[in-house]
């Protein structure tokens, strides 16, 4: 689904991935976990097509295609979501009204009809008793006065709608609770399915606890240095990331 | 069919008959003195005092020297090369079918879904279009005779009912108010009048689309609007559809009284030629539009939408004069590509326990120049006294300026003044959450702008706020990326 060639990206003058190589597959889940300022987040924004993260080297495919070449609302109508670490405010748009455009713009693109008004709630309505929102989200504004758990549910729950194929998530347990932690595992764990693929960008094993990785990957220096299965998560829950750094350098 | 209903119907239609004034074909040459003013007064067969009343305004006039304090850039205007009287122009004039208009003009109302027949007028095509919709306008000016209401031309209104006109015009808005207001009651053309009677509530928006005048009305138009003793009426002025005109200076002059237990709504959507890119050939803009609310209890509410125009220098106002009187003030203006908008509004707080609201929500894109400009006048007699006022401007690029002038003066010191204010850009952030969400940038950027004026949107009556924010895309189309 998503094959990464030693991508090279800089933002400014400032190198972040330096030869990057990665494999995603239908049907898998990544985490990907790693030291401060190692590029996770960098490399969600790239492969989400953010202005300002320029690529330098290097080749992404999605689904067969050149992502790179992609504007970055194409690349999400193909089926790329992100989710935010930081989800902005957008005062005076309603979040219902947000979620049925990016509906209806994904629906576009495969040829299909704007969705009726009555499905759509129904299925917004049913997302949301998964991801255990209140009634009052629908009449508010896109993250407006939401607590960094609501946002942070908010994005699972349009994702959830949008039903992509391959889900980026980052740091999409930074600051929840366990409760929170776990309805927002759920959410994720609903979307698994063997067309479908998710990467976990995390710093804390706890969220693994919840959303089993098939495969976990330590990205440093602007590099994956090491891969492994969940064990890996584990060990480095137990040891840091310095041995690893050792060995690399 | 119901009542909005029907209103889309005559709107959509572009009603064309009804109120028709008689107006003489001749037009008087350029220039302007104290004899142009008698013509005009004497073309329009108009009562004595109201002749004497614009030699008073031409004579003050000529004291007076254009404001300069405005933040806008004006081209001289030679008062004396303007034609002050025109009889609405022969059908050899002006583009002889809609296949000599600028397309861009065309796509524009393409856009705006104006239907085909009014498209033509609009470009001032000369046509002499005649529509079937006699029968439904009928039945709307009896609907508004029955429950007693006056809505008609101004002209129309001095021949009828010149008690009420000597009574109250100039009452708000006198004469000597400011130099364009002044110029205006020297030599205004026509306008509206309305006149809601006692304890009437109007059955029906009213709406300058009614009156075939509207489109004639010309440069100097006269608006006076009372609502008697508990009576309530909304009203609806302009149009989305950009409106060319050949005369550059437009300078309005808007009255309203609302006496004791009275509301008027007044909703504006002023789509004025702004020019083209560069600001050639785009209208000035000059108004001056003030109410009063002159009884115990009443309440005075503007809403306007401005995106057209060159030059627009408006300060919709308020005199709360009756004790527990309201004014409200609701204002999206937009400047994009050389547009000047100096806009905002003056709340005269007069009477006990009077309130005042003003939002206003500044847009700057291009090189465009938005300015509020606000008073909040609060008199010793205003005890108790409550103003509320909340300012944000949006910038869109680095080419573009906002500029904020609140004044607050309060001489009671049992009043409450609060003033909010937000300059902000609409942020990369917001823009890729929406692009990463699958949304085109054009509609990502409408979404982001449309929320930011949701506020003064939801006080427009529905069909015109479908409208405004459809014309706030067009507005903005290619002022990103």
């Amino acid at each position: 689904m998503l094959e990464i060639h030693s991508l090279q990206t800089r933002i400014g003058d400032k190198e972040i991935l330096r030869g990057l190589n990665l494999t995603v597959k239908a049907g898998e889940v990544h985490a990907i976990m790693g030291p401060n300022g190692a590029g996770k987040s960098s490399l969600a924004y790239t492969l989400a097509g953010r202005p300002g993260y320029e690529v330098t080297g290097g080749s992404v495919r999605f689904e067969g295609a050149d992502l790179l070449t992609l504007a970055p609302e194409e690349r999400a109508q193909a089926g790329l979501f992100l989710g935010f670490q930081y989800p902005v405010e957008i005062p005076g748009v309603n979040n219902v009204y947000l979620l049925k455009a990016a509906l209806n713009a994904a629906r576009k693109q495969r040829g299909l009809p704007e969705v009726d008004a009555f499905e759509f709630l129904t299925l917004v309505r049913e997302k949301m008793r998964l991801m255990q929102m209140d009634e009052a989200f629908l009449s508010r504004g896109v993250n407006e006065g939401f607590s960094g758990g609501e946002k942070k549910r908010n994005e699972i729950l349009q994702m959830l709608v949008l039903e992509p194929k391959l889900a980026l998530l980052d740091e999409t347990d930074s600051g929840l609770d366990i409760d929170a932690l776990k309805v927002v595992a759920n959410g994720v764990n609903s979307l698994r399915s063997p067309s479908r693929a998710v990467v976990l960008v995390t710093h804390y094993q706890r969220l693994l606890d919840y959303i089993k990785p098939d495969v976990v990957h330590v990205l440093a220096r602007g590099r994956i240095i090491k891969t492994g299965g969940p064990e890996l998560a584990l060990e480095l829950e137990a040891r840091g990331y310095d041995w690893l750094l050792a060995d690399a350098a | 069919m119901s009542e909005n209903a029907q209103l889309n119907e005559i709107v959509g239609r572009g009603y064309q008959h009804g109120f028709v004034t008689d107006i003489e074909s001749e037009s008087l040459p350029p220039g302007l003195d104290e004899d142009v003013v008698r013509k005009i007064s004497a073309i329009k067969r108009e009562p004595a005092f109201l002749t004497e009343w614009r030699l008073r305004a031409y004579r003050h006039w000529l004291t007076l020297r254009e404001p300069e304090w405005a933040h806008v850039r004006v081209q001289p205007i030679n008062y004396q090369d303007l034609s002050y009287y025109s009889a609405p122009k022969a059908k050899t004039d002006g583009p002889k079918s809609l296949d000599e208009v600028d397309p861009k003009l065309l796509a524009t109302y393409e856009k705006l879904g104006v239907p085909l027949h009014e498209r033509a007028r609009l470009a001032g095509v000369a046509v002499d279009a005649v529509f079937d919709s006699v029968s439904v306008a009928t039945t709307f000016k009896d609907r508004l005779e029955k429950a007693g209401v006056v809505f008609c031309s101004f002209s129309e209104a001095v021949q009828k009912h010149p008690d009420l006109i000597e009574r109250y015009l100039g009452s708000i808005v006198p004469h000597t108010d400011n130099y364009y207001a002044c110029l205006n009651s020297a030599v205004f053309s026509d306008g509206s009048f309305v006149y809601i009677p006692k304890g009437v509530r109007c059955p029906m928006e009213l709406s300058t689309y009614f009156r075939i005048n509207a489109a004639k009305t010309g440069q100097f138009e006269r608006t006076l609007i009372i609502a008697d003793e508990g009576s309530h009426v909304s009203y609806l002025e302009g149009c989305t559809a950009p409106m060319r005109d050949e005369n550059q200076l437009h300078a309005a002059v808007v009255e309203l009284v609302a006496l004791e237990h009275a509301e008027i709504k007044y909703s504006t959507v002023q789509n004025w030629y702004p020019g083209d890119e560069n600001g050639v050939g785009g209208i000035y803009n000059f108004v001056t539009k003030r109410g009063e609310c002159r009884g115990r209890n009443s309440k005075i509410s503007w809403t306007q939408v401005e995106t057209g125009s060159a030059i627009t220098w408006k300060y919709p106002s308020c005199v709360l004069r009756g004790e527990n009187s309201v004014g409200e003030f609701y204002s999206v203006a937009l400047a994009n590509h050389r547009q000047q908008a100096d806009t905002g509004t003056k709340m005269i707080h007069i009477g006990a326990n009077t309130r005042s609201t003003i939002v206003s929500k500044g847009i700057s894109a291009g090189h465009g120049q938005n300015t509020y400009r606000g008073l909040v006048k609060i008199l010793p007699t205003a005890s108790g006294a409550r103003n509320f006022t909340q300012c944000d401007s949006l910038l869109m690029g680095g080419d573009c300026g906002a500029h904020t002038f609140p004044y607050v003066e309060v001489k009671n010191p049992t009043a409450t003044v609060e003033h909010e204010a937000s300059t902000s850009r609409i942020s990369e952030d917001q823009l890729f959450y929406c692009l990463q969400r699958g949304i085109a940038e054009e509609d990502a950027v409408n979404m982001i702008v449309n929320g930011f004026c949701k506020s003064v949107f939801k006080e427009l009556p529905m069909e015109f706020a479908v409208e405004a924010q459809n014309l706030l895309a067009v507005s903005l189309e290619g002022s990103v990326g």
